[in-house]
């Protein structure tokens, strides 16, 4: 019973919960859901290795947007800068018919996540710097980003014919997965490995629930807002090659379209506070995964892609109802209010009795 | 002199001066480069290609002097064009009927989005952001075609044309213009709108002075929905259409059109001529990409990007410059 | 004497996990200047709003000329007449004079603002106060003086028949304290009653005819101000028995300083906070900042952490001269700082015990590194025990703690950096009797047994007299005594504070 309700007060327990009836509702009405297959040369095959495969984009852009969100700050440039990235990648492989690669294809890679970070580099300059709110700071981005990526591009959608370019968010021969999977991987990884042997992590929460104590202990604010901000930025550089190679081109318009959105959802899902403080990297990545779920499994249903934030606008609005003290407190009054009535109500029938 | 730029920079209308500047300044240049520019049309077609932005804008505008915004506000505007082209399509209603019947829904969508924020003490950029997805979800769920207007009432409307001077001006254009002159009337001479300056000056001054919070609040996010829905129909005016991707990215050009024409995103300062010129500003440089001929349309999106990051910084220093001044004043005054 | 304009009887306020008031009476009647004292926290500003609707009642009654009121907000006080003029002015900064003044209740004509005649008004109020400005700039233009006369103005032109004052002098100099103190006898005159709240006491005597003492929450008692002399009063405020005070024993054993000095600051002062403070700090020494809320020590505490930045005089560690431009630098001389207000800028509270233990040890550390940890649990462990911290676990969230144990969580996590030099600011406020004595023995103990510098900073005279071995007293951001020795007695420094020496 303590155990149950342990793990029904974690913040686990919302995300958990909410993939495991995505996904039964998925074992009952698609048939062969949980099917898995490996193909002669050792790859999976699947609908649930599909929805894996798909969630790594979503997955590295909410690690970048815990670690934000945990300083109660957010970065809503995340999708801008993933069109960046994925333009600087395809323009410098460049689209040539003979599929040759303008660029060698690991600078190209690297440029593309470098400026990514350079991006992160800017907000982390003016939320920690200027101290601009968070949403206007990198609103701006959100608002330029796009018109940087078609400038690259020059508003063409670069076709990048280069074919190892494709391996990045697909299936490098040998490999029982498709790359992203692993980069995915790779960057959870990553950030647990540096949660675990800084104390980052620590300063970062100390931050988000109360700035005037972590500076009173020492703490340089401006320096730990800063590198969240350019860690998101890195993320965002990542996804964009992904995005990029899943279609083998850039498309300054549609690249990463919305995904600050899911970005948020995922996070605000796994459990993490909107206003900052204790973040829950499983969750988020957690949350992604059951975002993409949820995605896939309204596009089996016939939910075309431009209805689906129909769904997702009502998801955000009921977790922040549920994250909200203040619904809280009010959902308490009520409760305790009929209650009282109740016990009223009670009394007055022992009375007439 | 020193002291005089010091004042000038403190002054709440320092924004603004430096827009209509601005806006002078890129004018000229435009009469310096092309001749088109001369035509009093071209100025003319500023109000005319932007009737809905600048609708959209002041609503925005309001969002943003109590410190708060409205993200939703592009897919309200898509919104509303999809039911009006839907219902005038597909129901016998009358055109004012459709009209009186989208603007209500623009209103009672910006006064849900305001309850939730002021009751349940939520982020509003969350709230609005879910609008915004909400809107243009349900858009694509009416229709994912084109919808066209052919209603020979609504056509006629948008046909019509006020000749003004040696141009003309269209139905959006006068919709809008009385817009503004509401917008700044309520904002400058009525209780509720002062009210919105001192929430955005400071909520819990605000409170402590006995002013309505919670009904100011929930107020001007139903302005904002019902400028959306206003908007919409002068959209809908300009495209006699509805589709899905109506409006995308509007709620951008409206945030950059009031923060250029001098409104602070922490609330509090800002006023309705400044958010028109922030709009004919934007309206300047796309005449200017159209002029010039080579330059292509995602120039504006950049532009407009660096000068919402030029004014925004600006902000940030005008800021700590005056909070410079009021403390050295302090000093003096004690010492 | 004719029936009181102000009865609130027995009223209670209760905040999670504390009692801000308790069974609290207050009397004001009209045409009086009555004045509410306490030390921090001990319930002023909880019954001021409390009666202004800022915070609902927990019991108890208010009633006003005999007619029982229930304020639920700012604005239903306003209307039964009852304005507040706060410390922090609360006006918008962004608009104008006159707006400010007549925000929410603006003259209309034709159902829109007359702004000729709102601006025309307030010139004409503002005229009554003396001051002479123009109106039509906004309020962010004017020195905090300023903006408190127009929060006057404004509090006094709407109908009010109570008015408050929450230290309205506490940023005017004597000119600008004399003229309002010329406008609030003048609307005594007009038959309202004052409530006036301030930390200076010759203010008090000056302006008031009554006082109303509060302490912890509870009612010490009402008195005339003509039959309370000034060393009683204090006795009160700090909950001593004035004939206890003379023959108060010394605790045990005081730490006896050594010669070396730490930290010394010669006429350090600080722009805005601190004017004329000079003191030595030896090596395990135990020195006490006294004074009343208001009059710099903690101002002079947070200098020595990097916190306030010196702008004049000097500041010398080890005696040689240094700028502590923020709190790491201050941390890399050794010293640590428990901050006053422990809840917003002491713990972190969704983090656990052993985080908040290790966190000013890891911010030195630096953020690149980790402290182990089995090191981490090493240090918590060691900790609670030795602090005697009562937790159920060392990885329960600081949050979950009652007051004196986060207390003890804070001064942990300075032990924990190894310290020379020790600022505890109040360490003592709102924790138990029990662990106030560990506190203050712990205190001694540390300069005695470890050669620390401390620095003692409290509210409550007789905790300082018992661990100080030198007690600075401060008021009005200066030094104005320095007591050693013998000398360290509640009587002394309630002479100090009071003005009565030098």
């Amino acid at each position: 019973m303590d155990k149950l309700k342990s793990f029904t007060s974690s913040s686990l327990f919302l995300p958990i919960v909410a993939l495991a009836v995505l996904l039964i509702f998925n074992g009952i009405f698609v048939e062969g859901f949980f099917d898995i297959q490996i193909t002669e040369d050792g790859r999976l095959f699947g609908r649930v290795i599909d929805i894996l495969t798909r969630s790594s984009s979503l997955v590295i852009l909410s690690l970048g947007m815990t670690l934000v969100i945990a300083t109660s700050g957010i970065d809503i440039s995340v999708g801008a800068v993933v069109a960046i990235s994925a333009a600087v990648v395809c323009t410098l492989i460049g689209g040539r018919g003979d599929g040759a690669a303008e660029t060698p294809m690991a600078l190209a890679m690297l440029a593309s996540v470098g400026i990514g970070i350079l991006c992160g580099i800017w907000n982390g300059i003016l939320v920690a710097k200027f101290k601009i709110q968070a949403v206007v700071a990198t609103l701006i981005l959100m608002t330029a980003g796009r018109g940087i990526a078609q400038l690259l591009t020059e508003g063409q959608i670069v076709t990048v014919y280069y074919k190892p370019f494709a391996s990045i968010a697909g299936v490098i021969p040998g490999m029982p997965l498709p790359t992203n999977v692993f980069i995915a991987l790779a960057m959870v990884l990553l950030v647990v490995f540096v949660m675990k042997k800084t104390s980052i992590g620590l300063f970062i929460q100390s931050v988000g629930i109360n700035p005037t104590a972590a500076k009173y202990v020492g703490i340089n604010v401006t320096l730990v807002l800063f590198l969240v901000y350019a860690f998101s930025g890195f993320c965002a550089g990542v996804t964009g090659l992904i995005e990029s190679s899943l279609i083998k081109a850039a498309d300054a318009n549609n690249a990463g379209l919305n995904m600050e959105m899911d970005a948020i959802l995922a996070v605000a899902l796994g459990g993490t506070l909107l206003s900052g403080g204790k973040f829950y990297l499983g969750g988020s990545v957690i949350g992604a995964v059951t975002i993409q779920t949820l995605t896939t499994t309204l596009y089996a249903l016939g939910v075309s892609a431009d209805q689906l934030p129909v769904v997702k606008a009502i998801a955000v609005i009921a977790i922040c109802l549920i994250q909200s003290k203040k619904a809280r407190d009010l959902f308490d009054k009520w409760k305790s209010g009929r209650s009282a009535k109740a016990v009223t109500a009670d009394a007055k029938a022992v009375n007439k009795a | 002199m020193k002291k005089k730029i010091s004042e000038l920079i403190a002054s709440k209308y320092f924004s603004f001066f430096v827009t209509v500047i601005l806006f002078a300044i890129l004018y000229g240049v435009g009469i310096g480069m092309y001749k088109g520019f001369m035509k009093p049309q071209v100025f003319l077609n500023l109000f005319i290609d932007n009737a809905a932005l600048i609708i959209v804008t002041i609503g925005i505008t309001f969002t943003l002097l109590i410190g708060g915004i409205d993200l939703s506000v592009g897919a309200v505007l898509a919104l509303t064009c999809m039911v009006l082209a839907w219902l005038l399509a597909n129901t016998g209603i009358s055109v004012f009927a459709a009209i009186a019947l989208v603007l209500l829904m623009g209103t009672a969508f910006g006064a849900i989005q305001g309850y939730l924020i002021a009751k349940f003490d939520l982020q509003p950029f969350i709230i609005t952001l879910a609008g915004m997805l909400f809107c243009r979800g349900m858009t694509a769920v009416i229709s994912r075609e084109t919808i066209n207007i052919t209603n020979p009432t609504f056509v006629a409307m948008a046909d019509f044309r006020l000749s003004v001077g040696a141009g003309f001006v269209s139905m959006g254009v006068i919709i809008a213009i009385i817009a503004l002159i509401v917008a700044a009337v309520v904002l400058g001479f009525t209780r509720f709108g002062r009210n919105i300056y001192a929430l955005g000056g400071s909520e819990s001054s605000a409170s402590l002075m006995g002013l309505p919070v919670f009904k100011t609040k929930v107020s001007v996010y139903t302005i904002s929905g019902f400028c959306s829905a206003l908007g919409g129909i002068a959209y809908a005016l300009m495209m006699l259409t509805g589709y899905n991707l109506h409006g995308m990215g509007m709620e951008m050009d409206a945030i950059a059109s009031s923060v250029i024409g001098g409104t602070l995103l922490t609330g509090g300062v800002g006023f309705i001529p400044g958010a028109l010129f922030g709009v004919l500003i934007q309206g300047v440089i796309l005449t200017f990409i159209s002029f010039q001929g080579t330059l292509s349309a995602w120039w504006t999106k950049i532009v407009v990007g660096a000068l919402l990051c030029v004014f925004i910084i600006m902000q940030a220093f005008i800021t700590e410059h005056k909070s410079k001044l009021t403390a050295k004043s302090s000093l003096e005054e004690n010492s | 004497m004719a029936a009181a304009l102000l009865e609130m009887r027995h009223i209670d306020k209760v905040f999670p996990g504390v009692k801000a008031l308790s069974n609290v009476d207050f009397t004001l009647h009209a045409g009086e200047i009555h004045s509410l004292m306490g030390e921090n926290g001990a319930g002023k500003s909880t019954l001021v709003k409390v009666l202004t609707g800022v915070y609902p009642k927990d019991g108890g009654t208010i009633h006003l000329n005999g007619k029982e009121i229930y304020p639920k907000t700012p604005k239903e006080a306003q209307e039964e007449g009852i304005s507040t003029v706060y410390q922090e002015v609360n006006l918008c900064p962004n608009l104008t004079v006159a707006e400010n003044i007549f925000i929410g209740r603006e003259p209309r004509r034709f159902g829109f603002i007359d702004w000729k005649e709102v601006n025309r008004r307030s010139i004409e109020l503002l005229k009554k106060l003396d001051v002479d400005i123009d109106v039509s700039k906004t309020l962010d233009n004017y020195p905090v003086a300023i903006q408190q006369m127009v929060a006057i103005a404004r509090a006094v032109d709407v109908d009010a028949k109570i008015l408050i004052l929450d230290e309205p002098t506490s940023s005017l100099n004597e000119v600008e304290t004399e003229r309002l103190f010329r406008i609030v006898r003048q609307l005594q005159k007009q038959g309202m009653g004052i409530i006036f709240i301030s930390h200076f006491l010759e203010q008090i005597y000056e302006l008031c005819d009554h006082i109303t003492i509060l302490r912890n929450g509870e009612l010490v008692g009402s008195y005339e101000v003509a039959k309370l002399p000034r060393l009683e009063l204090i006795a009160k405020m700090v909950g001593k028995n004035l004939n206890d005070v003379k023959d108060m024993d010394k605790m045990a054993e005081k730490s006896v300083p050594s010669d070396e000095v730490f930290i010394e600051t010669n006429h350090a002062a600080s722009t805005g906070q601190i004017k004329d403070v000079s003191l030595q700090i030896h090596k395990g020494e135990v020195i006490g900042l006294a004074g009343l809320l208001g009059s710099g020590r903690t101002e002079t505490a947070e200098m020595m952490f990097g916190l306030k930045e010196v702008t004049g005089g000097s500041l010398k560690i080890n005696g040689k001269e240094e700028k502590l431009s923020n709190p790491m630098a201050a941390m890399k001389e050794k010293i640590a700082f428990c901050p006053e207000d422990r809840k917003l800028s002491g713990i972190i509270g969704d983090l656990t015990v052993r985080e908040n233990i290790i966190l000013a040890l890891q911010a030195m550390d630096g953020m690149f590194t980790h402290i182990p940890y089995s090191k981490q649990v090493e240090l918590a462990d060691k900790f609670i025990d030795k602090l005697r911290i009562k937790v159920s676990d060392r990885d329960q969230l600081i949050k979950n703690l009652s007051g004196g144990n986060q207390q003890k969580v804070i001064i942990a996590r300075w032990l924990a950096t190894q310290p020379r030099f020790l600022i505890l600011d109040e360490p003592t406020r709102g924790i138990d009797v029990g662990t106030k004595t560990e506190i203050q023995k712990m205190a001694v103990e540390l300069a005695k047994n470890e050669g620390m510098s401390v620095a003692f900073i409290s509210s409550e005279m007789d905790e300082m007299v018992r661990t100080c071995s030198k007690l600075v007293v401060m008021r009005d951001r200066k030094k104005v005594a320095e007591l050693t020795g013998d000398q360290i007695s509640s009587e002394g420094v309630m002479e100090a504070i009071a003005g009565g020496e030098k």
